[in-house]
Protein backbone atom coordinates (compact mmCIF):
# COMPACT_ATOMS: atom_id res chain seq x y z
CA UNK A 1 0.00 0.00 0.00
CA UNK A 2 1.25 3.65 -0.73
CA UNK A 3 0.48 6.03 1.61
CA UNK A 4 0.95 9.75 1.73
CA UNK A 5 0.54 11.98 5.22
CA UNK A 6 -0.28 15.34 5.42
CA UNK A 7 2.36 16.28 2.53
CA UNK A 8 2.93 19.11 2.24
CA UNK A 9 5.61 21.07 -0.67
CA UNK A 10 6.72 24.32 -0.46
CA UNK A 11 9.64 25.65 -3.33
CA UNK A 12 12.18 27.65 -2.39
CA UNK A 13 10.93 30.80 -4.03
CA UNK A 14 7.37 30.32 -1.38
CA UNK A 15 5.57 28.66 -3.99
CA UNK A 16 3.07 26.39 -2.02
CA UNK A 17 2.81 23.38 -4.67
CA UNK A 18 1.13 21.13 -2.22
CA UNK A 19 -0.74 21.52 1.43
CA UNK A 20 -1.37 18.51 3.25
CA UNK A 21 -2.21 16.05 0.91
CA UNK A 22 -3.26 12.45 2.52
CA UNK A 23 -4.03 9.50 0.78
CA UNK A 24 -4.16 5.93 0.57
CA UNK A 25 -3.72 3.45 -2.55
CA UNK A 26 -4.18 0.12 -2.64
CA UNK A 27 -2.20 -2.54 -4.14
CA UNK A 28 -3.61 -2.87 -7.90
CA UNK A 29 -5.04 0.26 -7.75
CA UNK A 30 -5.64 2.64 -10.45
CA UNK A 31 -5.78 5.78 -9.52
CA UNK A 32 -6.22 9.28 -11.88
CA UNK A 33 -5.07 12.44 -10.33
CA UNK A 34 -7.25 15.08 -11.98
CA UNK A 35 -6.95 18.85 -11.70
CA UNK A 36 -6.01 22.12 -13.45
CA UNK A 37 -3.32 23.32 -14.24
CA UNK A 38 -1.05 24.12 -11.78
CA UNK A 39 -2.02 22.33 -8.72
CA UNK A 40 0.81 20.25 -8.21
CA UNK A 41 0.09 17.11 -9.81
CA UNK A 42 3.91 16.51 -11.17
CA UNK A 43 5.04 17.83 -7.67
CA UNK A 44 3.09 14.90 -5.90
CA UNK A 45 4.84 12.59 -8.45
CA UNK A 46 7.87 13.76 -8.30
CA UNK A 47 7.84 13.50 -4.35
CA UNK A 48 6.69 9.78 -4.74
CA UNK A 49 9.43 9.21 -7.41
CA UNK A 50 12.10 10.50 -4.54
CA UNK A 51 13.03 13.08 -6.95
CA UNK A 52 12.12 15.90 -4.80
CA UNK A 53 12.24 16.00 -0.78
CA UNK A 54 9.17 17.07 0.57
CA UNK A 55 8.56 20.10 3.61
CA UNK A 56 6.31 18.40 5.47
CA UNK A 57 4.95 15.14 5.65
CA UNK A 58 5.66 11.30 4.90
CA UNK A 59 5.38 9.06 2.34
CA UNK A 60 5.16 5.36 2.97
CA UNK A 61 5.34 2.26 0.33
CA UNK A 62 4.56 -0.78 2.64
CA UNK A 63 5.72 0.40 5.50
CA UNK A 64 8.97 2.02 4.01
CA UNK A 65 9.40 5.42 4.26
CA UNK A 66 10.32 7.03 0.90
CA UNK A 67 12.52 9.87 0.32
CA UNK A 68 14.96 9.05 -2.59
CA UNK A 69 14.27 6.82 -5.49
CA UNK A 70 13.08 3.31 -4.37
CA UNK A 71 13.60 0.01 -7.03
CA UNK A 72 9.64 -0.62 -6.51
CA UNK A 73 8.45 2.75 -7.68
CA UNK A 74 9.00 3.39 -11.52
CA UNK A 75 7.50 6.64 -13.41
CA UNK A 76 6.67 7.49 -17.02
CA UNK A 77 7.75 11.60 -17.35
CA UNK A 78 5.49 13.56 -19.59
CA UNK A 79 8.34 13.22 -22.27
CA UNK A 80 9.49 10.13 -23.12
CA UNK A 81 12.86 11.02 -22.02
CA UNK A 82 14.39 8.33 -24.08
CA UNK A 83 18.60 8.18 -24.25
CA UNK A 84 19.04 8.85 -27.93
CA UNK A 85 22.18 7.17 -28.10
CA UNK A 86 20.67 3.88 -27.01
CA UNK A 87 18.77 1.98 -29.19
CA UNK A 88 14.84 0.86 -28.12
CA UNK A 89 15.52 -2.01 -26.94
CA UNK A 90 18.57 -0.74 -24.82
CA UNK A 91 16.40 1.96 -23.88
CA UNK A 92 13.78 -0.48 -22.28
CA UNK A 93 16.95 -2.28 -20.82
CA UNK A 94 18.26 0.15 -19.22
CA UNK A 95 17.17 -0.59 -15.73
CA UNK A 96 17.64 -3.78 -15.96
CA UNK A 97 21.66 -3.98 -15.57
CA UNK A 98 21.27 -6.07 -12.41
CA UNK A 99 19.76 -9.49 -14.56
CA UNK A 100 21.42 -11.49 -16.48
CA UNK A 101 21.79 -11.03 -19.94
CA UNK A 102 18.99 -13.98 -21.17
CA UNK A 103 16.75 -12.91 -18.63
CA UNK A 104 16.72 -9.39 -19.30
CA UNK A 105 16.91 -10.20 -23.25
CA UNK A 106 13.64 -11.91 -22.58
CA UNK A 107 12.18 -9.35 -20.41
CA UNK A 108 13.00 -6.59 -23.02
CA UNK A 109 11.83 -8.47 -26.13
CA UNK A 110 8.53 -9.78 -24.48
CA UNK A 111 7.80 -6.05 -23.66
CA UNK A 112 8.79 -4.72 -26.82
CA UNK A 113 6.05 -7.61 -27.89
CA UNK A 114 3.56 -6.18 -26.20
CA UNK A 115 3.40 -2.75 -26.76
CA UNK A 116 3.96 -3.66 -30.79
CA UNK A 117 7.54 -2.24 -31.54
CA UNK A 118 9.55 -5.71 -31.71
CA UNK A 119 10.42 -4.71 -35.56
CA UNK A 120 11.93 -1.68 -34.27
CA UNK A 121 13.84 -3.09 -31.81
CA UNK A 122 17.50 -1.87 -33.44
CA UNK A 123 16.07 1.98 -34.61
CA UNK A 124 17.38 4.70 -32.76
CA UNK A 125 14.81 6.45 -30.53
CA UNK A 126 14.92 9.45 -33.18
CA UNK A 127 13.81 7.30 -35.24
CA UNK A 128 9.97 6.67 -34.13
CA UNK A 129 6.95 8.58 -34.03
CA UNK A 130 5.75 10.82 -30.42
CA UNK A 131 3.37 8.15 -29.85
CA UNK A 132 5.90 4.60 -30.50
CA UNK A 133 8.46 6.96 -28.46
CA UNK A 134 5.72 7.13 -25.36
CA UNK A 135 5.59 3.63 -26.12
CA UNK A 136 8.95 2.71 -25.38
CA UNK A 137 9.42 5.11 -21.92
CA UNK A 138 5.55 3.05 -20.54
CA UNK A 139 7.71 -0.05 -21.52
CA UNK A 140 11.10 1.03 -20.11
CA UNK A 141 9.15 1.52 -16.40
CA UNK A 142 7.00 -1.58 -16.70
CA UNK A 143 10.31 -3.84 -17.38
CA UNK A 144 11.75 -2.99 -14.45
CA UNK A 145 8.18 -4.62 -12.35
CA UNK A 146 7.35 -1.96 -10.02
CA UNK A 147 5.05 -2.33 -7.76
CA UNK A 148 4.42 1.61 -8.20
CA UNK A 149 4.25 3.25 -11.60
CA UNK A 150 3.97 6.98 -11.84
CA UNK A 151 2.43 8.26 -14.73
CA UNK A 152 2.34 12.11 -15.64
CA UNK A 153 0.18 12.80 -18.07
CA UNK A 154 2.03 10.34 -20.51
CA UNK A 155 -0.11 10.38 -23.38
CA UNK A 156 -1.02 14.17 -23.54
CA UNK A 157 1.05 15.30 -26.32
CA UNK A 158 -0.83 12.52 -28.59
CA UNK A 159 -3.95 12.52 -30.99
CA UNK A 160 -6.98 10.80 -29.42
CA UNK A 161 -6.86 7.94 -31.64
CA UNK A 162 -2.85 7.18 -30.53
CA UNK A 163 -4.30 8.07 -27.38
CA UNK A 164 -7.33 5.05 -27.32
CA UNK A 165 -4.58 2.43 -28.32
CA UNK A 166 -1.89 3.48 -25.97
CA UNK A 167 -5.04 2.75 -23.12
CA UNK A 168 -5.13 -0.46 -24.43
CA UNK A 169 -1.40 -1.24 -24.57
CA UNK A 170 -1.10 0.32 -21.16
CA UNK A 171 -3.93 -2.02 -19.46
CA UNK A 172 -2.25 -5.07 -21.15
CA UNK A 173 0.85 -4.72 -19.22
CA UNK A 174 -0.90 -4.13 -16.46
CA UNK A 175 -2.49 -7.06 -16.41
CA UNK A 176 1.06 -9.36 -15.78
CA UNK A 177 2.00 -7.64 -13.12
CA UNK A 178 -0.60 -5.41 -11.47
CA UNK A 179 1.67 -2.75 -10.23
CA UNK A 180 -0.37 0.59 -8.33
CA UNK A 181 -0.41 2.84 -10.67
CA UNK A 182 -1.28 6.62 -10.21
CA UNK A 183 -1.90 8.41 -13.11
CA UNK A 184 -1.84 12.12 -13.60
CA UNK A 185 -4.17 13.36 -16.78
CA UNK A 186 -6.04 16.27 -18.51
CA UNK A 187 -8.43 14.04 -20.04
CA UNK A 188 -11.49 12.89 -17.94
CA UNK A 189 -12.08 10.16 -20.63
CA UNK A 190 -8.96 9.16 -19.93
CA UNK A 191 -8.99 8.82 -16.57
CA UNK A 192 -12.46 6.95 -16.27
CA UNK A 193 -11.18 4.57 -19.07
CA UNK A 194 -8.30 3.51 -17.14
CA UNK A 195 -8.84 4.77 -12.72
CA UNK A 196 -10.62 2.85 -10.23
CA UNK A 197 -10.84 6.09 -8.37
CA UNK A 198 -10.31 9.59 -9.60
CA UNK A 199 -8.49 12.37 -7.28
CA UNK A 200 -9.54 15.89 -8.03
CA UNK A 201 -7.07 18.74 -7.26
CA UNK A 202 -7.20 22.10 -6.46
CA UNK A 203 -4.76 24.80 -6.95
CA UNK A 204 -3.12 27.62 -4.37
CA UNK A 205 -2.27 25.27 -2.51
CA UNK A 206 -2.55 22.24 -3.78
CA UNK A 207 -4.73 19.79 -2.43
CA UNK A 208 -7.26 17.20 -2.87
CA UNK A 209 -10.67 18.70 -3.68
CA UNK A 210 -12.60 15.54 -3.83
CA UNK A 211 -12.44 11.58 -4.72
CA UNK A 212 -14.32 9.77 -6.74
CA UNK A 213 -15.24 5.73 -7.08
CA UNK A 214 -14.94 4.73 -10.68
CA UNK A 215 -15.94 0.92 -10.24
CA UNK A 216 -16.95 0.17 -13.62
CA UNK A 217 -16.42 -3.68 -14.68
CA UNK A 218 -13.30 -4.44 -16.86
CA UNK A 219 -13.15 -4.06 -19.70
CA UNK A 220 -15.17 -0.71 -20.03
CA UNK A 221 -17.91 -0.02 -22.60
CA UNK A 222 -16.81 3.43 -23.62
CA UNK A 223 -20.26 3.95 -25.39
CA UNK A 224 -22.53 2.71 -22.63
CA UNK A 225 -24.32 4.71 -20.24
CA UNK A 226 -22.29 4.21 -17.07
CA UNK A 227 -19.66 5.58 -18.46
CA UNK A 228 -20.73 8.63 -19.58
CA UNK A 229 -22.44 9.19 -16.33
CA UNK A 230 -19.03 8.63 -14.84
CA UNK A 231 -17.80 11.11 -17.17
CA UNK A 232 -20.50 13.73 -16.12
CA UNK A 233 -19.75 13.20 -12.03
CA UNK A 234 -15.97 13.38 -12.85
CA UNK A 235 -16.70 16.61 -15.01
CA UNK A 236 -18.87 17.91 -12.39
CA UNK A 237 -16.32 17.68 -9.74
CA UNK A 238 -13.69 19.13 -11.54
CA UNK A 239 -16.33 22.12 -12.28
CA UNK A 240 -17.03 22.14 -8.61
CA UNK A 241 -12.57 22.50 -7.85
CA UNK A 242 -12.24 25.33 -10.78
CA UNK A 243 -15.16 27.66 -9.09
CA UNK A 244 -15.00 26.71 -5.32
CA UNK A 245 -12.12 29.59 -4.87
CA UNK A 246 -15.10 32.00 -5.67
CA UNK A 247 -17.25 30.24 -3.11
CA UNK A 248 -14.96 29.81 -0.10
CA UNK A 249 -13.84 33.41 -0.16
CA UNK A 250 -16.94 34.74 1.70
CA UNK A 251 -17.02 31.67 3.94
CA UNK A 252 -13.69 32.08 4.81
CA UNK A 253 -14.25 35.83 5.25
CA UNK A 254 -17.28 34.85 7.62
CA UNK A 255 -15.17 32.60 9.38
CA UNK A 256 -12.46 35.49 10.24
CA UNK A 257 -15.14 37.45 11.75
CA UNK A 258 -16.66 34.78 13.40
CA UNK A 259 -12.84 34.68 14.86
CA UNK A 260 -13.21 38.48 15.62
CA UNK A 261 -16.16 38.32 17.29
CA UNK A 262 -15.65 35.59 19.79
CA UNK B 1 21.61 54.96 -76.01
CA UNK B 2 21.03 52.11 -78.43
CA UNK B 3 23.30 49.75 -76.94
CA UNK B 4 21.95 50.48 -73.73
CA UNK B 5 18.39 49.38 -74.55
CA UNK B 6 19.21 46.77 -76.47
CA UNK B 7 21.58 45.62 -73.37
CA UNK B 8 18.25 46.25 -71.40
CA UNK B 9 16.16 44.26 -73.76
CA UNK B 10 18.14 41.29 -73.41
CA UNK B 11 18.63 41.71 -69.80
CA UNK B 12 14.91 41.16 -69.15
CA UNK B 13 14.82 38.60 -71.67
CA UNK B 14 16.91 36.78 -69.66
CA UNK B 15 14.92 37.90 -66.63
CA UNK B 16 11.88 36.72 -67.65
CA UNK B 17 14.07 32.89 -68.44
CA UNK B 18 15.14 33.14 -65.26
CA UNK B 19 11.63 33.52 -63.94
CA UNK B 20 10.09 30.44 -65.26
CA UNK B 21 10.48 27.70 -62.79
CA UNK B 22 13.29 24.97 -63.96
CA UNK B 23 12.13 21.97 -64.83
CA UNK B 24 12.80 19.39 -61.28
CA UNK B 25 15.28 17.60 -63.57
CA UNK B 26 16.86 20.86 -64.30
CA UNK B 27 17.35 21.22 -60.80
CA UNK B 28 19.20 18.21 -60.14
CA UNK B 29 21.96 19.52 -62.94
CA UNK B 30 22.49 22.59 -61.06
CA UNK B 31 22.79 21.08 -57.66
CA UNK B 32 25.91 19.16 -59.00
CA UNK B 33 26.95 22.02 -60.31
CA UNK B 34 26.74 24.64 -57.91
CA UNK B 35 29.53 21.43 -55.79
CA UNK B 36 31.59 21.85 -58.71
CA UNK B 37 31.15 25.85 -58.36
CA UNK B 38 33.49 26.26 -55.45
CA UNK B 39 36.51 24.97 -57.56
CA UNK B 40 35.74 27.44 -60.05
CA UNK B 41 37.65 30.25 -58.79
CA UNK B 42 40.90 29.24 -56.69
CA UNK B 43 41.19 26.81 -60.34
CA UNK B 44 40.57 29.88 -62.51
CA UNK B 45 43.03 32.20 -60.88
CA UNK B 46 45.84 29.57 -61.13
CA UNK B 47 44.95 28.74 -64.78
CA UNK B 48 45.12 32.41 -65.48
CA UNK B 49 48.41 33.33 -63.46
CA UNK B 50 49.90 30.34 -64.86
CA UNK B 51 49.14 31.39 -68.63
CA UNK B 52 50.15 35.06 -67.23
CA UNK B 53 53.75 34.11 -66.76
CA UNK B 54 53.86 31.59 -69.46
CA UNK B 55 53.44 34.38 -71.81
CA UNK B 56 55.06 36.54 -70.13
CA UNK B 57 53.05 38.81 -68.96
CA UNK B 58 54.44 38.56 -65.14
CA UNK B 59 57.20 37.53 -64.41
CA UNK B 60 56.29 35.49 -61.41
CA UNK B 61 59.27 35.63 -59.01
CA UNK B 62 57.57 36.46 -55.63
CA UNK B 63 54.38 34.63 -56.77
CA UNK B 64 55.22 31.74 -58.73
CA UNK B 65 52.91 29.77 -60.90
CA UNK B 66 51.19 26.71 -60.02
CA UNK B 67 53.15 24.78 -62.40
CA UNK B 68 56.45 25.85 -59.95
CA UNK B 69 55.03 25.31 -56.66
CA UNK B 70 54.08 21.68 -58.05
CA UNK B 71 57.16 21.01 -59.28
CA UNK B 72 58.88 22.32 -56.09
CA UNK B 73 57.25 20.37 -53.72
CA UNK B 74 57.38 17.05 -55.93
CA UNK B 75 60.97 17.92 -55.52
CA UNK B 76 61.35 18.30 -52.30
CA UNK B 77 59.00 14.73 -51.55
CA UNK B 78 61.30 12.79 -54.16
CA UNK B 79 64.58 13.62 -52.50
CA UNK B 80 62.44 12.82 -49.08
CA UNK B 81 62.99 15.91 -47.42
CA UNK B 82 59.30 17.00 -47.55
CA UNK B 83 58.34 13.89 -45.49
CA UNK B 84 61.50 14.85 -42.99
CA UNK B 85 59.85 18.13 -42.01
CA UNK B 86 55.73 16.49 -42.41
CA UNK B 87 56.98 14.35 -39.38
CA UNK B 88 58.72 16.72 -37.27
CA UNK B 89 55.62 18.96 -37.41
CA UNK B 90 53.39 15.90 -37.35
CA UNK B 91 54.81 14.26 -34.07
CA UNK B 92 54.60 18.22 -32.41
CA UNK B 93 51.42 18.51 -33.36
CA UNK B 94 50.34 14.97 -31.92
CA UNK B 95 52.42 15.07 -28.37
CA UNK B 96 51.10 18.67 -28.03
CA UNK B 97 47.64 17.61 -28.63
CA UNK B 98 47.67 14.61 -26.73
CA UNK B 99 48.88 16.68 -23.72
CA UNK B 100 46.96 19.62 -23.62
CA UNK B 101 43.33 17.75 -25.05
CA UNK B 102 43.88 14.83 -21.83
CA UNK B 103 44.56 18.43 -19.41
CA UNK B 104 41.28 19.81 -20.95
CA UNK B 105 39.26 16.54 -21.04
CA UNK B 106 40.67 15.90 -17.45
CA UNK B 107 40.01 19.68 -15.82
CA UNK B 108 37.22 19.94 -17.96
CA UNK B 109 35.21 16.96 -16.54
CA UNK B 110 36.23 17.89 -13.16
CA UNK B 111 35.40 21.30 -13.45
CA UNK B 112 32.25 20.54 -14.94
CA UNK B 113 31.01 17.68 -12.79
CA UNK B 114 31.76 19.29 -9.21
CA UNK B 115 30.70 22.27 -7.79
CA UNK B 116 33.69 23.11 -5.71
CA UNK B 117 36.33 22.55 -8.09
CA UNK B 118 34.98 24.80 -10.35
CA UNK B 119 34.96 27.31 -7.98
CA UNK B 120 38.72 26.71 -7.17
CA UNK B 121 39.74 26.39 -10.91
CA UNK B 122 37.67 27.79 -13.69
CA UNK B 123 38.27 31.62 -12.42
CA UNK B 124 42.73 30.85 -12.52
CA UNK B 125 42.20 29.12 -15.72
CA UNK B 126 40.05 31.95 -17.71
CA UNK B 127 42.18 34.64 -16.34
CA UNK B 128 45.00 32.51 -17.80
CA UNK B 129 43.27 32.10 -21.18
CA UNK B 130 42.71 35.67 -21.43
CA UNK B 131 46.51 36.00 -22.24
CA UNK B 132 47.44 35.05 -25.59
CA UNK B 133 49.04 32.06 -25.72
CA UNK B 134 51.90 33.42 -27.85
CA UNK B 135 52.95 35.39 -24.76
CA UNK B 136 54.15 32.20 -23.00
CA UNK B 137 56.97 31.59 -25.43
CA UNK B 138 59.82 33.54 -23.67
CA UNK B 139 58.94 32.08 -20.58
CA UNK B 140 58.91 28.16 -22.26
CA UNK B 141 61.96 28.68 -24.02
CA UNK B 142 63.54 29.65 -20.67
CA UNK B 143 62.38 27.04 -18.71
CA UNK B 144 62.25 24.31 -21.75
CA UNK B 145 64.86 25.07 -23.48
CA UNK B 146 64.44 26.16 -27.41
CA UNK B 147 64.65 22.34 -28.50
CA UNK B 148 60.87 19.92 -28.47
CA UNK B 149 59.67 20.50 -25.08
CA UNK B 150 58.88 23.99 -25.54
CA UNK B 151 57.20 23.52 -28.58
CA UNK B 152 54.96 21.16 -27.27
CA UNK B 153 54.40 23.26 -24.42
CA UNK B 154 52.91 26.08 -26.43
CA UNK B 155 51.05 23.89 -28.77
CA UNK B 156 49.69 21.92 -25.65
CA UNK B 157 48.32 25.27 -24.09
CA UNK B 158 46.65 26.33 -27.22
CA UNK B 159 45.37 22.88 -27.66
CA UNK B 160 44.28 22.80 -23.77
CA UNK B 161 42.05 25.82 -23.63
CA UNK B 162 39.24 25.05 -25.93
CA UNK B 163 39.21 21.46 -25.13
CA UNK B 164 38.78 22.54 -21.40
CA UNK B 165 36.00 25.31 -22.12
CA UNK B 166 33.99 22.87 -24.48
CA UNK B 167 33.64 19.83 -22.09
CA UNK B 168 33.26 22.04 -18.99
CA UNK B 169 30.69 23.34 -21.04
CA UNK B 170 29.07 20.51 -22.36
CA UNK B 171 29.23 18.77 -18.58
CA UNK B 172 27.26 21.94 -17.75
CA UNK B 173 24.60 21.68 -20.22
CA UNK B 174 23.62 17.96 -19.63
CA UNK B 175 19.64 17.60 -19.71
CA UNK B 176 18.44 17.39 -15.96
CA UNK B 177 15.65 15.13 -17.66
CA UNK B 178 18.14 12.78 -18.44
CA UNK B 179 19.91 12.59 -15.80
CA UNK B 180 16.77 12.30 -13.75
CA UNK B 181 15.99 9.32 -15.97
CA UNK B 182 18.98 7.64 -14.42
CA UNK B 183 18.27 9.39 -10.59
CA UNK B 184 15.26 7.10 -11.28
CA UNK B 185 16.81 3.92 -11.83
CA UNK B 186 19.23 4.91 -8.94
CA UNK B 187 22.36 4.49 -10.89
CA UNK B 188 25.81 5.31 -8.66
CA UNK B 189 27.73 8.48 -8.96
CA UNK B 190 30.00 6.49 -11.19
CA UNK B 191 26.92 4.41 -13.17
CA UNK B 192 25.57 7.71 -14.08
CA UNK B 193 28.70 9.56 -15.41
CA UNK B 194 29.73 6.75 -17.36
CA UNK B 195 26.30 5.54 -18.80
CA UNK B 196 24.40 9.15 -19.39
CA UNK B 197 26.78 11.83 -18.79
CA UNK B 198 29.90 10.73 -21.35
CA UNK B 199 27.63 9.91 -23.66
CA UNK B 200 25.50 12.96 -23.62
CA UNK B 201 28.78 15.13 -23.42
CA UNK B 202 30.29 13.17 -26.23
CA UNK B 203 29.04 15.11 -29.43
CA UNK B 204 29.70 18.76 -27.59
CA UNK B 205 32.92 16.78 -26.77
CA UNK B 206 34.14 16.44 -30.34
CA UNK B 207 33.84 19.60 -31.87
CA UNK B 208 36.12 20.89 -28.73
CA UNK B 209 38.68 18.15 -29.67
CA UNK B 210 38.67 19.01 -33.68
CA UNK B 211 38.87 22.65 -32.81
CA UNK B 212 41.83 22.17 -30.74
CA UNK B 213 43.61 20.12 -32.64
CA UNK B 214 42.43 23.45 -35.38
CA UNK B 215 44.63 25.56 -33.07
CA UNK B 216 47.47 22.91 -32.77
CA UNK B 217 48.21 23.33 -36.11
CA UNK B 218 48.32 27.37 -35.83
CA UNK B 219 50.64 27.07 -32.71
CA UNK B 220 52.77 24.75 -34.01
CA UNK B 221 53.75 27.10 -37.03
CA UNK B 222 54.66 29.59 -34.43
CA UNK B 223 56.54 26.80 -32.30
CA UNK B 224 58.55 26.36 -35.65
CA UNK B 225 59.63 29.78 -36.07
CA UNK B 226 60.96 30.09 -32.63
CA UNK B 227 63.51 28.42 -34.14
CA UNK B 228 63.55 24.70 -35.77
CA UNK B 229 65.93 22.84 -38.05
CA UNK B 230 62.99 20.96 -39.32
CA UNK B 231 59.34 20.82 -39.67
CA UNK B 232 57.16 22.78 -42.53
CA UNK B 233 57.60 25.80 -40.22
CA UNK B 234 60.90 26.03 -40.71
CA UNK B 235 60.75 25.35 -44.41
CA UNK B 236 58.26 29.06 -44.25
CA UNK B 237 61.38 30.62 -42.52
CA UNK B 238 63.95 29.02 -45.14
CA UNK B 239 61.59 29.77 -48.05
CA UNK B 240 61.57 33.61 -46.67
CA UNK B 241 65.22 33.37 -45.95
CA UNK B 242 66.64 32.51 -49.31
CA UNK B 243 63.88 33.95 -50.96
CA UNK B 244 62.39 30.94 -52.30
CA UNK B 245 58.68 32.00 -52.71
CA UNK B 246 57.63 28.57 -54.25
CA UNK B 247 59.00 26.30 -50.96
CA UNK B 248 56.75 28.53 -49.10
CA UNK B 249 53.68 28.19 -50.54
CA UNK B 250 54.71 24.59 -50.89
CA UNK B 251 55.21 24.55 -47.24
CA UNK B 252 51.86 26.31 -47.19
CA UNK B 253 49.76 24.03 -49.42
CA UNK B 254 51.44 20.77 -47.52
CA UNK B 255 50.26 22.47 -44.34
CA UNK B 256 46.49 22.77 -45.39
CA UNK B 257 46.22 19.24 -46.58
CA UNK B 258 47.80 17.90 -43.53
CA UNK B 259 45.34 20.02 -41.54
CA UNK B 260 42.52 18.48 -43.75
CA UNK B 261 43.54 15.10 -43.37
CA UNK B 262 44.00 14.77 -39.74
CA UNK B 263 40.65 16.69 -38.79
CA UNK B 264 38.93 14.22 -41.52
CA UNK B 265 40.76 11.38 -39.29
CA UNK B 266 39.82 12.46 -35.84
CA UNK B 267 35.73 13.15 -37.60
CA UNK B 268 35.71 9.79 -39.32
CA UNK B 269 37.40 7.68 -36.53
CA UNK B 270 34.56 9.05 -34.02
CA UNK B 271 32.01 9.10 -36.80
CA UNK B 272 30.99 5.81 -34.83
CA UNK B 273 30.14 7.05 -31.29
CA UNK B 274 27.69 9.96 -32.61
CA UNK B 275 25.77 8.34 -34.86
CA UNK B 276 22.27 8.40 -33.28
CA UNK B 277 22.49 12.50 -33.34
CA UNK B 278 19.60 13.43 -35.08
CA UNK B 279 21.22 16.47 -36.65
CA UNK B 280 20.68 18.38 -39.81
CA UNK B 281 23.62 17.15 -41.20
CA UNK B 282 22.78 13.80 -41.44
CA UNK B 283 19.04 14.05 -42.54
CA UNK B 284 20.53 15.86 -45.78
N1 LIG C 1 10.94 23.96 -9.34
C1 LIG C 1 9.95 24.79 -8.96
N2 LIG C 1 10.22 25.91 -8.26
C2 LIG C 1 9.22 26.74 -7.86
N3 LIG C 1 7.93 26.53 -8.11
C3 LIG C 1 7.59 25.43 -8.81
C4 LIG C 1 8.58 24.51 -9.28
N4 LIG C 1 7.96 23.52 -9.95
C5 LIG C 1 6.64 23.82 -9.89
N5 LIG C 1 6.42 24.96 -9.21
C6 LIG C 1 5.12 25.58 -8.92
O1 LIG C 1 4.35 24.65 -8.18
C7 LIG C 1 3.00 24.65 -8.60
C8 LIG C 1 2.61 23.25 -9.01
O2 LIG C 1 3.35 22.87 -10.16
P1 LIG C 1 3.18 21.46 -10.87
O3 LIG C 1 4.17 21.38 -11.95
O4 LIG C 1 3.23 20.41 -9.83
O5 LIG C 1 1.70 21.60 -11.46
P2 LIG C 1 0.87 20.55 -12.32
O6 LIG C 1 -0.35 20.25 -11.56
O7 LIG C 1 1.73 19.42 -12.72
O8 LIG C 1 0.48 21.44 -13.57
P3 LIG C 1 0.30 20.98 -15.11
O9 LIG C 1 -1.01 20.30 -15.17
O10 LIG C 1 0.28 22.27 -15.83
O11 LIG C 1 1.45 20.11 -15.45
C9 LIG C 1 2.91 25.66 -9.73
O12 LIG C 1 2.39 26.86 -9.20
C10 LIG C 1 4.32 25.86 -10.18
O13 LIG C 1 4.52 27.18 -10.61
MG1 LIG D 1 2.52 18.69 -14.64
Amino acid sequence: MLSLEHLTKIYADGTRALADINLSVRESEIVALIGGSGCGKTTLLRLIAGLDKASAGAIRLDDETITEPHPAIGIVFQEPRLLPWLSVADNVAFGLEALSTPERKARVEHALEKIGLAEHERRWPRDLSGGQQQRVAIARAFVAHPKVLLLDEPFSALDAFTRASLHEHLLTLWEETRPTVVLVTHDVQEAVTLADRAIVMQPKPGRIFDELPLSLARPRDKTGLPFETSVRRVLTALDHSLNTPHQEQPRERDRQAAALWW
Amino acid sequence: MTGHATSNAWSSLKGAAALAAPPLAEKRRTFDGRVLLGFFLPIAVAVLWELAVRFGLAQGRLVPPPSRIFTTLLALAETGELWTHVWATLWRVLVGFVLGAAGGIVLGGLSGSAETIRRLLDPTLQALRAIPSIAWVPLFILWLGIFEASKVALIAVGVFFPVYLGIAGAILSVDRKLVEVGQVFRLSRYKLAKRILLPAVLPEALISLRSGLGLGFMFVVAAEFMGASEGLGYLLVDGQQMGKPDQILAAIIAFALLGKLADSLLVFSTRPLVRWQDVVRERL
